[in-house]
């Protein structure tokens, strides 16, 4: 555990990028081999099996340090991060040497099903052992939660350069449901053949076009297709593996039941980038966002839910065909595959061509996209026929081109204060528009001003508080912001009857008095709007 | 027939209606006694004010012309029905409590405290008396200080590790308390320069004698090549400045006993953070409302309603009080002195 907390501290203290690789680097090349692979685990977003639950967590820390379980609820929501919130509150203790990173886990792994009795003391005796920062690790380690601020795109760098392996293809042999209890640092990184057959590619990324497309040049190098609002995720393929991989590389084949059909369909060795979406097959379009949501959540979906928000892969690339790695090749080859690819599956198959955009002029695609919203896509991708299939975002070749948001002038009402880095702040706003003469509360909103604008806003609310509800105050209603948003859609849960998709402040006007903000009347205008 | 309280809370500050004066009131007032210089406790406007000695140097300095009078620690004087004495509170240099007793009916105001001795600002001291009114800037359990020594000795060796890699170290502390207590804290392993700010302070602190080492102001031309491997001793709002740029190769860091908070850390994305305070921890805070032997206790200035919730689960009676002193934001380095 000393070379891990050694790392966690040296990462921790800088904010610099080339400090950040010196240290993981140092660590790939020093530490235990299995704690190295531990280590690229955690940071990859793998985490050990959980043994404990939160509220045994919360229960047992706030009996080790003698006070009430409200104290520590206090406490916990002022820093906003459990295993932190029991590392400060525990007593002191005078770190002992304590076991290595694999080893703990392995132990924590042992615990997995034992009485509460017995993994209440395993906890409490490692606690008590910890010194200040091993123990805020080993409860990052038991609460799942691992992030030392460290990309993924980070370790793969700094790994690359204490192994000399290449980043891609490294990046490449991390991806996938390898297991660090079993794997071997040196396969790890070595060997291809290593992982499972289902092992996904690393997702390439778009950066979002800023200006206007012009600046790209030549229309005629690059090919448009609709930026869908669904999971971005991997279809594969390959003999004795049929697999669905989200963007988080998590594995979600089983909670699709209905593109099991193309495991017999699709040849062997073929892995397809896509999006998947709930389809309205009626409309010939995706059902809006919060369909596909109610999906996401579920490990076993209820047949009701498969007949409301049936899915459905909208396919936007080809990177493996017959077994072979196609990354290098054109986008413009592997979309052309793609399409004979498509074309040979059987009607009603799940799995469709995500339409390409003709287009002559960069005029002529400036107005095509303003049918994006009609389309319940969030706005184009460009894509360079010639570009390759980038490890992650590499800026040049893939674009996303987004709608403007929408907007909508509204009043603060509530404010909370924020988690973590924001917890003296108030940062967490619900507004209002008009209804009348009433104030009809609408959303909640907690980013997009400066941390300047968030610390004037606090001062006024201190001074202006009408009323308190827990963390909660009540101000009049005189700040008016406007709140920039990417769809809206009926909601009976809420009082105003609509709830918007990524709210967030776009800026505090000042200049605008309170009887200007916008109505729930106006809102409603583009409900309509959205529904077409 | 009963009396009214000692003291009452009003919305211009805290008010003793049988001596017609305010404790460190946020409106102007007849007459004020301040607890300490931090601005959000000396306020411009009023008409008389009553310190300690110790007080008035810094806070003639950030008042200008004030008709002023100066009370020694421990002197006792009356005014109107009451008697008054002003106690270190081992906050900053020159702060108090104020103790105000009617006919044996003692009350203090804490004013900002800190327990543990800094070395520097006058040692805090226990008053007993039936109702404290007491700050709880960090009145939750995750705020738990270090002996000062190990924290002085980390920053020592923050700063020996910079200035062995050629680089200046900048530590954001207030300009008044904290910068002092620092620079008088840590080893002296090189030159250590002030921003005119923390310069100004400094100068008038040990004129009065308080033991300081010495500083060179960062006038124009100063910089880590005429200093190399210097301690640079700044306002939080220079960090990352144009003017700590001027510096050259640099490391940064905060000294605030919000740095407890790594979320908070993060949020001013620094390196470095280093727990620091001029106020009680947790146990600092319990410790010295036990030590005043009181029943009813005021809190203010901080997490007030978990705080006051876990004094009267301790069997105190325990109310809160609303003020305009820095409450949560106090410390920030958005913000002025606290
Ligand atoms: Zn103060
Ligand atoms: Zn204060």
């Amino acid at each position: 555990m000393k070379d891990f907390a050694a790392l966690f501290a040296a990462l921790d203290g800088t904010t610099k990028t080339s400090a950040k690789v010196a240290a993981l680097t140092e660590y790939f090349q020093t530490a235990p081999e299995a704690d190295r692979v531990w280590t690229i685990a955690l940071l990859s977003g793998r985490r050990p099996k959980r043994s404990v639950t939160s509220t045994e967590l919360r229960e047992w820390a706030a009996e080790a340090a003698g006070m009430p379980l409200w104290l520590f609820e206090e406490s916990y929501a002022m820093v906003g991060d459990l295993a932190e919130t029991i590392a400060l509150i525990l007593p002191v203790a005078e770190g002992a040497e304590a076991p290595s990173l694999s080893a703990i886990i392995a132990e924590l792994t042992q615990l997995t099903g034992q009485g509460g009795e017995v993994r209440k003391a395993a906890i409490l005796a490692y606690w008590a052992r910890l010194g200040p920062t091993e123990r805020l690790l080993f409860n990052k380690l038991i609460t799942g939660g691992f992030r030392m601020g460290v990309s993924q795109g980070l370790m793969t760098r700094a790994l690359s350069t204490a192994t000399g392996v290449d980043e891609a293809v490294l990046a490449h042999r991390l991806m996938g449901d390898w297991s660090p209890q079993t794997m071997p640092f040196e396969r790890l990184v070595r060997e291809d053949a290593s992982g499972s057959a289902s092992r996904p590619y690393p997702f390439a990324l778009a950066a979002p076009l800023e200006e206007g497309p012009e600046t790209l040049g030549d229309p005629g190098g690059w090919r448009a297709e609709w930026k869908w609002d669904g999971i971005r995720g991997q279809l594969i393929q390959r003999a004795g593996a049929f697999a669905l991989w989200s963007r988080g590389e998590e594995l979600i084949t089983d909670r699709f039941p209905e593109f099991a059909p193309l495991a017999d369909f699709l040849p062997p060795g073929t892995v397809i980038d896509g999006e998947v979406l709930a389809w309205d097959h009626q409309a010939g379009r995706p059902l809006p966002f919060a369909d596909l949501q109610k999906r996401i959540g579920r490990k076993t979906v209820p047949k009701k839910l498969l007949v409301e928000a049936p899915a459905l892969m909208l396919a936007y690339d080809l990177l493996e065909d017959a077994g072979q790695d196609l990354r290098d090749r054109p986008f413009g080859e592997r979309r052309a595959r793609l399409e004979v690819l498509v074309a040979g599956l059987p009607e009603g198959m799940p799995l469709r061509l995500s339409p390409a955009i003709g287009f002559e002029s960069w005029d002529g695609l400036t107005a095509k996209r303003q049918a994006a919203r009609e389309m319940r896509a969030e706005g184009v991708m460009l894509k360079r026929a010639a570009s390759p299939y980038h490890v992650g975002r590499k800026r040049g070749d893939w674009w996303k081109w987004k709608l403007d948001p929408w907007t909508v002038d509204a009043v603060m009402i509530y404010a909370q204060a924020g988690h973590g880095r924001r917890a003296n702040l108030y940062t967490d706003f619900t507004f209002a528009v008009r209804d009348g003469n009433a104030l009809v509360p609408f959303t909640k909103a907690y980013s997009g001003l400066t941390d300047a604008e968030f610390g004037e806003i606090t001062r006024w609310v201190q001074k202006n508080t009408l009323e308190r509800f827990g963390p909660v105050r009540r101000v009049p209603p005189e700040l008016v912001f406007e709140i920039g948003f990417e769809g809206i859609q009926e909601s009976p849960r809420h009082k105003s009857g609509i709830a918007l998709r990524f709210p967030r402040m776009i800026r505090w006007r000042r200049d605008k008095p309170v009887d200007e903000i916008d109505t729930l009347e106006g809102l409603r205008d583009l409900l309509r709007v959205s529904r077409g | 027939m009963a009396r009214n309280p000692v003291l009452t809370f009003t919305d211009r500050g805290i008010y003793c209606p049988d001596g017609d004066f305010f404790i460190d009131p946020w409106r102007p007032v007849d007459r004020a006694l301040i607890t300490h210089g931090h601005s959000d406790h000396a306020r411009w406007g009023h008409k008389r004010y009553l310190a300690t000695h110790q007080a008035l140097p810094v806070m003639r300095h950030r008042l200008g012309q004030i008709e002023a009078v100066g009370i020694a620690y421990g002197e006792r004087v009356q005014i109107g029905g009451v008697t008054v004495s002003f106690h270190p509170a081992g906050h900053v240099p020159g702060s108090a409590q104020i103790a105000v007793e009617r006919q044996g009916e003692v009350w203090v105001v804490s004013g900002d405290y800190k327990v543990e001795p800094d070395g520097l600002a006058e040692g805090f001291a226990p008053i007993r008396c039936h109702a404290f009114i007491s700050e709880c800037t960090f009145g939750l359990p995750v705020f738990r200080w270090q002996p000062q020594e190990r924290v002085m000795a980390e920053i020592t060796r923050w700063w020996a590790a910079n200035a062995a890699a050629r680089k200046v170290s900048i530590l954001g502390a207030y300009s008044f308390g904290k910068a002092q207590r620092l620079m008088a804290g840590v080893e002296p392993i090189g030159p250590i320069l002030t921003h005119g700010a923390v310069e100004e302070i400094t100068a008038i602190l040990r004129a009065q004698g308080y033991a300081l080492p010495e500083t060179v102001r960062a006038v124009a031309g100063v910089d880590g090549k005429t200093h190399p491997g210097a301690l640079v001793i700044a306002p939080p709002s220079a960090l990352g400045s144009a003017w700590a740029r001027k510096f050259g190769p640099a490391e940064e860091a905060f000294a605030s006993g919000w740095m407890a908070v790594r979320g908070i850390r993060r949020r001013r994305s620094l390196g470095a953070g280093f727990v620091v305070s001029d106020h009680a921890d947790w146990d600092g805070l319990n410790a010295a409302i036990r030590a005043t032997g009181c029943e009813r206790v005021f809190v203010t200035h901080g997490y007030t309603a978990p705080f006051r919730r876990w004094l009267s689960e301790q069997g105190y009676d325990a109310g809160i009080v609303a003020t305009e002193y820095g409450e949560e934001v106090e410390e920030l380095p958005t913000e002025g002195a606290a």
